[in-house]
């Protein structure tokens, strides 16, 4: 085994490690603040698996949008609603359901895997050009470049059709959010 | 240049880190954290589609994880938005007490 190989596998398996402990802390830790720093490790483990796949840019974005954009959004949210204090997670509203939940999920988890092994020899590596690498095209941002070229020329009206739906969900939290004059002088005296 | 460790090694950890997001999605009460499962699920199916756009050679799984990126965004500006107003109301309110939406 050379000193390259054992090096991805050590990348690999340690980015594994802070993907699934990252995980198993969202869904364990009573405080959901320490959920989304689990959700943090979770996320940057992920972007490592990228940079091992080649996929640079994804994983920078990985990082700016999901890692910083998306977990400040919920750290905002926590600490705007006071929710931060813990949970008791020993209460089980419905009896059966934390096993009937294991099943379902270890069940998944199992046909999955068995379905990746069975195929693992269906799927050869196709040869050619499909993806470009930093090494092979002698620039450093071959994978940008690959990827520009695909997203604003085959998929330009799927990109264009992104925008939309980023205006739209702008609009409607804005609506959902918003404390209607009127409105609140409802509730404030239905509560009461 | 194509990377040494199997594809399929990438997708055994993606189809693992689905199914932790699944059961925390089932078996949390909490919105916050559920929404945090979904994003758990989500980087599973992100890490299958670049594993996949390596052994396929081919760029468009990338692509795609781009778009679920941005869905992903969206879904959770508007999910948020959603809890903020629903919490404001009723603080404290588990997924359980959203049942009081209907009617």
């Amino acid at each position: 085994m050379s000193d390259a190989t054992f090096l991805e596998f050590v990348v690999f398996f340690s980015a594994a490690v802070m993907i699934l402990g990252g995980a198993i802390g969202v869904i364990t830790m009573k405080n959901p603040v320490h959920a989304a720093l689990g959700l943090v490790l979770t996320l940057f483990g992920v972007a490592v698996q990228f940079v091992a796949m080649q996929a640079h840019f994804l994983a920078a974005v990985q990082v700016i949008v999901y890692a910083g954009a998306i977990v400040v959004l919920f750290l905002f949210v926590i600490m705007l609603l006071g929710v931060d204090e813990s949970m008791d997670l020993s209460i089980e509203p419905i009896p059966i359901q934390r096993p009937l939940a294991a099943v379902m999920a270890v069940g998944l988890v199992g046909l999955v895997g068995a379905a990746i092994v069975r195929a693992r020899d269906a799927l050869i590596i196709a040869p050619g050009d499909g993806i470009a690498t930093a090494a092979d095209a002698g620039t450093h941002d071959a994978n940008i470049k690959q990827l520009a070229t695909n997203l604003y020329g085959d998929h330009v009206f799927a990109f264009q059709l992104t925008s939309v739906l980023l205006i739209v969900a702008v609009a409607g939290t804005v609506l959902l959010t918003r404390k209607w004059p009127k409105d609140a002088a409802d509730t404030e005296s239905s509560d009461a | 240049m194509i990377a040494v460790i199997e594809p399929t090694w990438y997708l055994l950890l993606a189809a693992m880190l689905f199914g932790i997001g699944a059961f925390g999605l089932m078996v949390r009460r909490n919105p916050l954290i559920m929404f945090m499962c979904v994003e758990l699920m989500l980087n599973a199916a992100n890490l299958t589609f670049v594993a996949m756009a390596t052994r396929l050679n081919d760029i468009n799984g990338q692509t795609a994880v781009f778009f679920v990126l941005v869905v992903a965004a969206a879904e959770v500006v508007v999910g948020l938005g959603i809890l903020v107003s629903i919490l404001r109301r009723r603080p404290g309110a588990t997924a359980d007490d959203l049942a009081e939406l209907k009617g």
